[in-house]
């Protein structure tokens, strides 16, 4: 390891912009002659719009034009569409209502964007905005999810607001083992609905340049190139070569800047027929309301096994809220990145898995870090600890006994995924030592001593990352290819840039990709520089999301590297005198094997752009570009170990110790990986005991639409945690890493549940509030002598 | 937020008369409650009368029993001020209680008790430490100055100069917070002042209460038991997505009594 290298505890490149508030994020971008846009929004949950009359408006100062659904319908302007066709069964085609980019004759859910109102100031547009009058009908709101299909249609040519009825796995084998079961678990359980909330929320500027035709689009996105895509080829707003979308410095995603939305697209339409680039910022308020939601499951699922603790089947049925539009990415996150995990780290032998996608009157709901995922470990850890104690057994034994073994693997799971390696009990050992889970019960008595109830839980997780093999999504219905591109050009003293088709939101991907590529190619990383983010200037990309950044663009970029060095290795042979077999490359310098001969690469590199002595058949320059498209998911997997203090008259809970096991395979930058297990663990503490996003179920508004009423982890929320990683080197890229990102939000929720439970003695519902957590110890009987 | 007119006065009585000649004038405290309104765009007022510049408002004084806080004095200063924490520590531990660094640096006492939002804190302190509320034009008892939620003794045009509170024997205050705002979801303030012990409770109703009950209970002496025969009603009590009143009223019980404790 290098003191640059992969593996070295690297500060950030980026920081210094961050923390010195020199980030160039696209509130920061002033196109000169900009207007600013302000959205009207629906403050029904569901309604008819019989009229928008937006006269006034227009007239008002400063106002350059409004903007309303009926304007979109009359241009021919596309919608809005979900990438993802998942087929139902029976082969069932999705159905998908039509998501136009401003609400057309029906508001869907509260803060639906139904107009939009440019004007020369923010200001003047808000106040015009109050001017435009909608006339609208009421219809009874459909919020409640398990009702949703017996209610009114949020689309009125979708019946029963059903998208798909969706199927995995073998279920007569499953309802066999369950019949044959000597002990069966039942569980109704609801993963409850979150709101991102990341730092900056979502902006966008439109411009259009009449001189030219080109379109730049500048907004708040972690897949430019494919913004670029579907705004050009589905909502049609500007040729694929004539758009330009720039996502620069973002502040946070977590999954809600995946999406293409109404918002950036309406900008850059208007920008063309109003004449006047367009920027629009989300007020917070706006992102409680429009950003994509996540998660929102209610589930009921039946664990089977044999009378020695043997896990013979698991069966489950979920509804998944899809909420009143299908977002860009919705189907897939209940069904291909939840239904494939159910085998978590176990081997069950029979899975069956159904899944129901609704609609309801609420914001479009889609990925949020971990994506289906969590979804998955809070079923599965929850089951497994559930069966634990309703059969009198160490939860931890009980995980243990049905375990994949590391001679498993590759193991084919019931639900269409084949893990490539792990070593699951590896990290279960691991992390029940850091944890002292053996000195539990002394800790328990202690705490009881001081009127505390003491409880420990687990959590085992795995997660599909490093998405995704394009011919296995494509024959599940995805739309694109999941590859990443990576570009690593020389300048000609040696520099190096480096361009990925992945965007970076706050994970680091300046500073650990500068690692790979000061490893693989020896130059020095503060030679290295990384480009992200603008369609203009990096290679065609997939972008950031699924823990693949690394796994995918790294390894892009790791075979770009390697096409360089075969490629020095050519030149150098010429400058050396040497046959190409017998140069060797390591650490930045080509040696003729056996010898003290050898150019370093910056010299290899100034003769590729000053080619005076050089190979004949050779072009000259030093760049290369690869794609790289993965042959299988990563999949990481850990074990987290939690341990609670809970006030009996309160309800309060302590988190008192967290340990956090995870195999990410190789590590390249260990500091980075810790900080995405702490922020992912918070997360995941924030979804288990803070986080609830919740709508009046009659009228449909949104009572948690601000910090006041919704709760997101603040830092005396959280411990300090114990965070460490085992290794088994993922088998199929050529960085042998998995991905980190998700991971702490995925297993974190499940093992602070199962603390709760432990301490109390029977399960609460997320977030595990103090008054939930009350009712659990006291029963409700208390809870009614005390009114 | 909306466009109205912005004054900075450097007195009262200048104050008192910009509000008079506004057409619908609003006084401005620390802004806490009132500048995140404007900026929701629920309230359009003509002017905004920002009394940050008043000397005379500001500042923490000892007079003769009573500490008195000048009705523009922020939380922060009230919590750090050396002379509060000397007579009444547990007034400055309920101001460093409020909110987070950033409110407790721009909000104010006056402003506070003027909004009188039921699950503020200092009601807690101004019931339980039985301190009187000095206007421009006269001086209001504790007891007569919570009306209800949002609602107050106040007239329309009626600015607090200053609060008095007398110096108790001794006193503490416990909160549960919201874990979303860090309001109090329930709050109690246990004070034993020369009138006999006083238990004002704050977050769980309408607005700021005595508990008598739990007054007559500690009339014989500090004990935290006294408070466990005790039984809270729920009924008046708020309810909303973050705590039912029985579960409020749960609170009330718990909070005093660990303020009894601390005292004891």
């Amino acid at each position: 390891m290098t003191e640059h290298g992969i593996g070295a505890r690297v500060a950030r490149k980026e920081d210094k912009r961050f923390i010195t508030g020199h980030g160039r994020y696209t509130d920061d971008i002033n196109v000169p002659g900009q207007a600013y846009a302000f959205f009207v929004r629906s403050p029904l949950a569901h309604a008819r719009i019989n009229r928008v009359d937006t006269a006034a408006a227009t007239a008002a100062p400063g106002v350059i034009g409004v903007l309303t659904g009926a304007d979109v319908a009359a241009a021919g302007v596309g919608g809005l569409i979900c990438g993802w066709a998942v087929t139902g069964k029976g082969g069932a085609a999705m159905k998908a209502g039509a998501h136009p980019i401003l609400a057309h004759q029906k508001a869907r859910y509260v803060g639906d964007h139904v107009a939009v109102v440019v004007a020369r100031t923010y200001t003047q547009a808000r106040d015009a905005a109050e001017l435009v009058e909608v006339d609208y009908a009421e219809l009874p709101a459909v919020i409640d999810l398990a009702t949703a299909r017996d209610a009114t249609s949020v689309h009125d040519e979708i019946e029963r607001n059903t998208v798909y009825e969706w199927e995995l796995g073998d279920q007569a084998a499953t309802d066999a083992a369950l019949g044959n079961a000597a002990h069966v678990t039942t569980i109704e359980i609801t993963n409850n609905r979150l709101i991102p909330n990341a730092m900056e929320p979502r902006a966008a500027i439109g411009q259009y340049d009449v001189g030219t035709g080109q379109h730049t689009l500048y907004t708040t996105s972690q897949n430019p190139h494919v913004a670029r895509l579907v705004i050009s080829a589905f909502v049609g707003l500007a040729a694929e070569h004539q758009l330009r979308v720039v996502a620069p410095d973002v502040g946070g995603g977590f999954g809600s800047k995946i999406f293409i939305y109404a918002e950036e697209c309406v900008c850059l339409w208007a920008s063309k027929k109003l004449g006047v680039p367009i920027k629009w910022v989300a007020e917070r308020t706006e992102s409680f309301l429009a950003d994509a939601h996540g998660r929102d499951h209610v589930t009921k699922a039946s664990l089977a096994m044999d009378a020695d603790g043997t896990f013979t089947a698991l069966k489950v049925h979920t509804t998944a809220n899809m909420g009143a539009y299908l977002s860009t990415f919705a189907s897939s996150v209940p069904t291909y990145l939840y239904g494939t995990l159910l085998a978590g780290q176990y081997k069950t032998p029979a899975i069956y898995c159904e899944v129901d996608a609704v609609y309801t009157n609420t914001a479009p709901v889609d990925a949020y870090r971990g994506a289906g995922r969590p979804e998955a470990t809070y079923l599965i850890e929850t089951l497994v600890e559930t069966a634990a104690r309703e059969t009198g057994r160490d939860p931890a034994e009980l995980r243990r006994r049905n375990l994949i073994q590391p001679g498993d693997f590759p193991y084919q799971t019931p639900v269409a995924l084949a893990y490539d390696t792990g070593n699951y009990e590896a990290h279960l050992d691991t992390a029940l030592e850091l944890a002292d889970y053996n000195g539990f019960p002394a800790r328990k008595a202690e705490a009881a001593s001081r009127g505390k109830l003491r409880g420990i839980g687990l959590s085992c997780y795995i997660e599909a990352c490093g998405l995704a093999p394009s011919q296995v999504v494509g024959s599940l219905g995805a739309g694109v290819g999941l590859w990443e591109a990576g570009k690593v050009r020389f300048s000609v003293t040696g520099k190096l840039q480096v361009f990925t088709g992945s965007h970076s939101h706050g994970q680091g991907h300046e500073t650990t990709f500068a690692q790979v590529m000061a490893s693989k190619l020896g130059v020095h990383y503060d030679d290295i520089e990384v480009f992200h983010g603008d369609t203009d200037q990096t290679p065609m990309g997939m972008g950031t999301y699924g823990s693949r950044s690394l796994a995918v663009g790294g390894s892009a970029l790791a075979n770009a590297a390697d096409k360089i060095i075969e490629k020095g290795r050519r030149i150098a042979a010429h400058l050396l005198e040497a046959s190409e077999r017998d140069i060797d490359f390591a650490n930045g310098r080509f040696t003729v094997r056996g010898t003290n001969r050898e150019k370093t690469i910056g010299e290899v590199v100034f003769a590729a752009y000053v080619p005076h002595n050089y190979p004949e058949d050779l072009e000259p320059g030093m760049e290369e570009t690869a794609f790289y498209d993965p042959a299988n998911f990563t999949f990481p997997a850990g074990t987290y170990v939690c341990e609670v203090e809970v006030e009996p008259d309160t309800g309060t809970v302590e988190i008192v110790k967290f340990t956090a096991v995870d195999d990410f395979g190789k590590v390249v930058n260990p500091m980075i990986v810790e900080g995405q297990v702490h922020g992912g663990l918070a997360q995941g503490i924030g979804q288990a005991m803070l986080e609830n996003a919740v709508y009046d179920p009659a009228s449909g508004q949104l009572l948690t639409g601000s910090y006041m009423d919704y709760c997101m982890p603040r830092a005396d929320d959280v411990p300090s945690f114990d965070v460490s990683t085992t290794e088994t080197a993922c088998t199929h890229n050529p960085l042998g890493v998995k991905g980190c990102g998700e991971a702490g939000a995925i297993g974190s929720p499940p093992a602070l549940m199962n603390a709760i439970a432990d301490a109390v003695g029977t399960r609460v519902s997320m977030p595990a509030t103090p008054e939930k957590v009350w009712q659990a110890i006291h029963g409700s009987a208390v809870a009614q002598a005390a009114e | 937020m909306y466009a109205f007119n912005y004054h900075r006065p450097s007195t009262v009585q200048e104050a008192l008369l910009l509000l008079k000649s506004a057409e619908d004038g609003k006084l401005m405290a620390g802004g806490q409650t009132l500048i995140p309104t404007l900026k929701q765009r629920l309230a359009q007022p003509s002017d905004v009368i920002d009394l940050g510049r008043i000397k005379e408002l500001v500042g923490i004084t000892e007079d003769g029993d009573a500490v008195v806080v000048g009705g523009m004095t922020t939380h922060g200063a009230v919590a750090t001020s050396p002379l509060v924490e000397a007579r009444i520590p547990g007034l400055a531990a309920l101001a460093h209680l409020i909110g987070d660094p950033q409110v407790r640096h721009r909000g104010t006492i006056g402003g506070s008790l003027a909004n009188n939002d039921p699950s503020s804190d200092y009601p807690g302190a101004v019931l339980a430490l039985d301190a009187t509320i000095v206007t421009d034009r006269r001086k209001i008892a504790a007891d007569d100055f919570f009306e209800g939620m949002f609602d107050t003794a106040l007239e329309e045009d009626e600015l607090i100069t200053s609060v008095r509170f007398p110096v108790p024997a001794k006193s503490a205050y416990r909160k549960f917070p919201n874990p979303a705002s860090r309001y109090a979801m329930a709050g109690a303030m246990v004070a034993v002042t020369v009138g006999g012990v006083r238990v004002a409770i704050t977050g769980a109703g309408p607005c700021g209460y005595r508990w008598t009950e739990a007054e007559q209970a500690l009339e014989g002496g500090l004990d935290p038991a006294a408070i466990d025969g005790l039984t809270v009603a729920a009924d008046d009590l708020n309810s909303d997505i973050h705590a039912s009143a029985a579960y409020r009223a749960n609170l009330v019980k718990v909070m005093t009594k660990r303020a009894v404790e601390a005292l004891a």
